[in-house]
C-alpha cells in the first residue's frame, strides 16, 4: 500500500477502546409488529465533536413522514440515528419503486446533478478523454466534445489545464472538424512527448466521406505553456485504413512508445468479423509508418477494439513508468475499450518487441474477456505517464445513464472520472490497483470519523454528517470471527448484477452504505460487500454498487454493479467512497475493483441527501470504521491570462 | 441493381384469404439480409413489414436499413407529437395536461437528440451512439406512457415508437 493511503488504522485501537466504549442500546419498533434490537457499541470521534441523533431531522423535508418508523433512542449523543428498516422485505422495497411513475424532472433537480469536483465542460456534450499530458507546469486534459449540444455529434477537442489535476481551467477548443481529414468529427487521439521536448497529438479524423484515417497534429508554440494553438499536418492522413480493414473499423492510436531500434511504434484498434484486433505501426518522423504485419493482440468474439491502451507497469517499485521504460521487473498492460458492451477491459501480460506481441499472463482472462478496470459506468479511459509525479494516471469517460430528455434539459452530459494513479498490485500480482490522485485530498473539509461501529443483523443507521452530496469517504468492514467460523459453507454463487441487491439477504452479506440516502430512505444507493463462505471454506468477496432504488424516476437506467474482489488473508475490508453529486466512485480494497456509478435522486438531493450504514447479512454482526469528509468545489471555470493558478 | 426497384415498388400488393391480411412482397436481391437482419431484432414481422415498406431496403446495407428505421422512428415521432399538440389544445383535466405536455418533451427529445444522433453515429460509423438513440427512444415512449395513470390517449403511438425503437436498437447492435 502507497504511503499517501489514508486508511488510518480504525480498528487496531478497538481492544483497549473498550473500557472507554459507551454500550449503546437502541430499541426500534417497527411496523407489523416486528420490533428489532439495534445495538451499537461505538466511539465516535469527530473534529468537531458535534455529533448528534437527528431522527426528526432526517424526516423533516418530507411529508411522507411513516409514523410507524417510530424511533425510540437511549443514546441522544451517540452521532448516529438508526432506522427501522420497513424497505427490507422485498414487498416492501418493490412497492417503494412501484410507487415511481413518469417523473416530472423540474430545474432544482436537474441542477443537483453537476458535479462539484469532477471534470465537466461548462456544457454541452463530453466523451472520450484525449491526449493527457503534463507539460512544462500544466497537466493538459483535451477531450471529445460537442460544442452544439448536449447529445454526441459534431465531435471537436476540448481542452483544459490544471496544476494539479483537480482545479481546471477551459480554453479555447484545440482543434475543430475544418479539413476534409476530420470534417465528419475530430476524433480520440494520444499525445506523445519526444526527448527533443517536441509534442505529437496523433488522433482519428472521420473524413468528409466517413473514413476512419489517423491525423497529426502539433503545437504552434512550444514555448506557450498552455499549448493554446494546434497546427494539424498539412499532409494528413498520416495513415488510412490497411487492405482488409473496413474504413469504419480504424480508430483511437495510442501514445507511442520506444522500439530498441530507436522507432516509435504505436497500436490501433480494429475487428476482424467480430475478432478484436491491435495494429501495430512503427515510425520515425511521425509523417510515414510502417505496418508491422503482427497484431499486438486479437480475441475472438471481442468486436471491435476502441481506444486501446498499452503501457508497463513495474513489478517492484511504486512509481509509475514512462511509456517507452524498458527492463526486467515489468508487466505489460493492455486495455480496450469494448464497442459491443461499452466496457474497459485489460489484461496483464508480457511483451515481446520482436514478435510484436503482447502476450497475457492469463490467456482466459486476456483482452476484452477478462478484468475490467470499472465494473460500472466507465469507458474510453487512456492513461498517461506523469513525469513529475513519476506515476501512471488514468482517465475516464463517465456518461449517463438518464433519459437524453433530462440531458436536454439539462443542457450538459458526461463528466470524467477522478484522475486515478493505475499500479500493479503487488500482493496479488494478477490485478491492478487504481487510487484517486493525492490531489483529491485538497478539497477535504471538516470529518466526521466513526470508530467500531457494531451493526447488527437487519440494521440501518444514519451518520450524522450534516450534508452528504459531496464527500470522501474510507470506511472498513469485519465480520464476527464466530460467525464466521459457524456459517455453514455454500457453494452458490453471487453476482452483483443478478443476485437481488442490497436487500437479497445472505449469511455474509450485503452490508455496506447508502449514499445519497433520503431520511425515509425512498430513494437510496447501497455500496456493499458480500461475502460467501464456499464450499472449502474459502470466502469469496463480492462489491457491489445497486442503483434499483436510487431515483424515484423511472426514465433512468438502474443496474446493479459490481464483481469480485480479492482480500487476503488478514486483510480488512475496505472501502474508499468518492460522492459528488450525480456520481459515485467506489475503490475496494485499495483499488483491486472499483465501480463508478451516475444517480439520478429525486428526493435525496442537496441538504436532503444523507449517509447510512447498514447490515442486510442475516448471521454477522459487521464492525465498522469509518471517516467521511465533506469536499470543497473544485471551482473548474474559464481560463483567464492574469490567473496564476 | 436499378431495374429491381420499380419490381418491388409494384409487386407490393395485400390480398385477403379469411380475414387475415398477407403481404406478398417479392423477393428483392436483398430479401436474405433483411430476413437476417430482422431474424436478430425482437420482433421479425414488424421489422420485415417497416424495412420493405422503405425502397431504398432493396439496396441497402445493414447501416442503410438502419438509417431506413431510425428515419421511420423520426416519422412516428413527428406524428405523434403533432397529435400531442392537438390534444394539448383540447381541454383535458390538469393531471392528463401535465402527462401530454412532458409526452411533448419526450417526443421533441427524440426528434432533436436521439435521431439526429443515431443518424451521425450511422452515417460516420461509430454505431454505438447510435444504439443509445435508438434505446433512449424506447425509454422515451414508456416513459409519456407511464405518466398518464392508465388513461392514456397515446398507448398505440408509445408502443409502436417502442418496438420500433428496439428493432432498430438491435439492428444497429448487429453493426458493432
Amino acid at each position: 500500500m502507497r504511503n499517501d493511503s489514508p486508511y488510518t488504522p480504525l480498528l487496531n485501537n478497538g481492544s483497549h477502546n473498550n473500557n472507554r466504549n459507551k454500550e449503546i442500546h437502541l430499541i426500534v419498533f417497527g411496523f407489523l409488529l416486528l420490533a428489532s434490537l439495534i445495538t451499537f457499541s461505538g466511539y465516535i470521534a469527530s473534529n468537531n465533536n458535534v455529533v448528534s441523533v437527528v431522527p426528526h431531522a432526517d424526516v423533516s423535508f418530507s411529508d411522507e413522514v411513516t409514523k410507524t418508523n417510530t424511533v425510540v433512542s437511549r443514546g441522544v449523543s451517540a452521532g448516529v440515528s438508526e432506522k427501522s428498516n420497513m424497505f427490507l422485505s422485498a414487498a416492501g422495497g418493490n412497492k417503494v419503486v412501484g410507487e415511481s411513475e413518469s417523473f416530472p424532472w423540474n430545474n432544482t433537480m436537474l441542477s443537483w446533478q453537476r458535479t462539484a469536483f469532477h471534470f465537466q465542460p461548462e456544457k454541452n456534450w463530453m466523451n472520450d478523454p484525449n491526449g493527457p499530458m503534463y507539460y512544462k507546469g500544466w497537466y493538459h486534459f483535451f477531450y471529445q466534445y460537442n460544442p452544439n449540444g448536449a447529445v454526441w455529434g459534431d465531435i471537436v477537442w476540448g481542452h483544459a489545464v490544471s496544476r494539479d489535476m483537480i482545479h481546471w481551467l477551459h480554453l479555447p477548443l484545440a482543434m475543430v472538424a475544418d479539413q476534409w481529414y476530420d470534417s465528419n468529427g475530430v476524433w480520440t487521439g494520444s499525445a506523445t512527448l519526444l526527448p527533443d521536448g517536441q509534442v505529437i497529438m496523433l488522433y482519428t479524423g472521420s473524413t468528409n466521406e466517413s473514413v476512419q484515417v489517423q491525423n497529426l497534429a502539433y503545437p504552434a508554440d512550444l514555448n506557450d505553456p498552455l499549448l493554446v494553438d494546434w497546427i494539424k499536418y498539412p499532409s494528413n492522413p498520416v495513415l488510412v485504413p490497411p487492405p482488409g480493414i473496413l474504413p469504419k473499423d480504424f480508430r483511437d492510436p495510442t501514445t507511442a512508445w520506444l522500439t530498441s531500434e530507436g522507432k516509435w511504434r504505436i497500436t490501433i484498434g480494429s475487428k476482424l468479423n467480430k475478432t478484436g484486433i491491435a495494429l501495430v505501426y512503427d515510425t520515425v518522423d511521425f509523417k510515414t509508418y510502417e505496418r508491422k504485419e503482427n497484431l499486438l493482440n486479437a480475441v475472438p468474439g471481442t468486436g471491435m477494439w476502441e481506444c486501446v491502451d498499452f503501457f508497463p507497469v513495474s513489478k517492484k517499485s511504486e512509481n509509475g513508468l514512462d511509456t517507452s521504460f524498458k527492463g526486467d521487473d515489468v508487466k505489460h498492460v493492455m486495455k480496450v475499450s469494448l464497442d459491443d458492451d461499452r466496457h474497459d477491459y485489460y489484461a496483464l501480460g508480457t511483451y515481446d518487441e520482436k514478435k510484436v506481441q503482447f502476450i497475457a499472463d492469463d490467456l482466459k482472462n486476456d483482452v476484452g474477456i477478462g478484468l475490467r478496470y470499472d465494473y460500472g459506468i466507465f469507458y474510453a479511459s487512456k492513461t498517461f505517464y506523469d513525469q513529475k509525479k513519476d506515476r501512471r494516471v488514468l482517465w475516464g469517460w463517465i456518461g449517463e445513464s438518464d433519459s437524453e430528455y433530462a440531458d436536454v434539459a439539462k443542457g450538459w452530459a458526461s463528466v470524467q472520472s477522478i484522475p486515478r494513479i493505475v499500479k500493479l498490485d503487488k500482493k496479488t500480482g494478477s490485478n491492478l490497483l487504481q487510487w484517486p490522485v493525492a490531489e483529491v485530498e485538497s478539497l477535504r473539509l471538516k470529518s466526521d470519523e466513526f470508530k467500531n461501529l457494531k451493526v447488527k443483523p437487519g440494521a440501518v443507521v444514519s451518520l450524522d454528517i450534516e450534508t452528504a452530496t459531496q464527500l470522501d469517504i474510507i470506511a472498513e468492514f469485519e465480520i464476527d470471527k464466530e460467525a464466521l467460523e459457524k456459517t455453514a459453507e455454500s457453494n452458490v454463487e453471487y453476482e452483483c448484477s443478478t443476485s437481488g441487491g442490497a436487500s437479497k439477504r445472505g449469511a455474509l452479506g450485503p452490508f455496506g452504505l447508502y449514499v445519497l440516502a433520503d431520511g425515509d430512505l425512498s430513494e437510496y444507493t447501497p455500496v456493499y460487500f458480500y461475502v460467501v463462505k464456499g464450499s472449502n471454506g474459502k470466502l469469496k468477496t463480492s462489491i457491489c454498487s445497486d442503483q434499483s432504488r436510487s431515483s424515484l424516476a423511472n426514465d433512468v437506467h438502474k443496474q446493479i454493479y459490481g464483481s469480485v474482489v480479492p482480500v487476503l488473508e488478514g486483510e480488512k475490508l475496505s472501502l474508499r467512497i468518492l460522492v459528488d453529486h450525480s456520481i459515485v466512485e467506489s475503490f475496494a480494497q485499495g483499488g483491486r475493483t472499483c465501480i463508478t456509478s451516475r444517480v439520478y435522486p429525486t428526493r435525496a438531493i442537496y441538504g436532503a441527501a444523507k449517509l447510512f450504514i447498514f447490515n442486510n447479512a442475516i448471521e454477522t454482526n459487521v464492525t465498522a470504521s469509518l471517516k467521511v469528509w465533506q469536499m470543497n468545489s473544485a471551482f473548474i471555470r474559464p481560463y483567464h491570462p492574469d490567473q496564476k493558478r | 441493381m436499378t431495374n429491381f426497384k420499380p419490381l418491388a415498388l409494384t409487386i407490393i400488393f395485400c390480398f385477403f384469404v379469411s380475414s387475415h391480411c398477407t403481404i406478398i412482397i417479392p423477393k428483392n436481391n436483398n430479401g436474405n439480409l433483411i430476413q437476417q437482419t430482422c431474424k436478430q431484432t425482437p420482433n421479425y414481422e414488424i421489422c420485415i413489414q417497416y424495412l420493405k415498406s422503405d425502397p431504398r431496403s432493396s439496396d441497402a446495407d445493414i447501416t442503410g436499413l438502419a438509417l431506413i428505421m431510425v428515419d421511420i422512428i423520426k416519422s412516428k415521432a413527428n406524428t405523434t407529437l403533432n397529435k400531442i399538440n392537438q390534444l394539448i389544445k383540447k381541454k383535458q383535466e390538469p393531471s392528463q395536461k401535465e402527462a401530454l405536455n412532458s409526452c411533448a418533451g419526450r417526443y421533441k427529445a427524440i426528434l432533436v437528440a436521439d435521431v439526429p444522433k443515431s443518424v451521425a453515429a450511422l452515417k460516420q460509423g461509430d454505431p454505438k451512439f447510435a444504439e443509445d438513440g435508438a434505446n433512449d427512444a424506447a425509454v422515451e415512449a414508456t416513459t409519456c406512457e407511464n405518466g398518464f395513470k392508465g388513461k392514456s390517449p397515446l398507448s398505440n403511438e408509445n408502443i409502436a415508437m417502442h418496438d420500433v425503437a428496439a428493432i432498430t436498437a438491435a439492428i444497429v447492435k448487429q453493426l458493432l
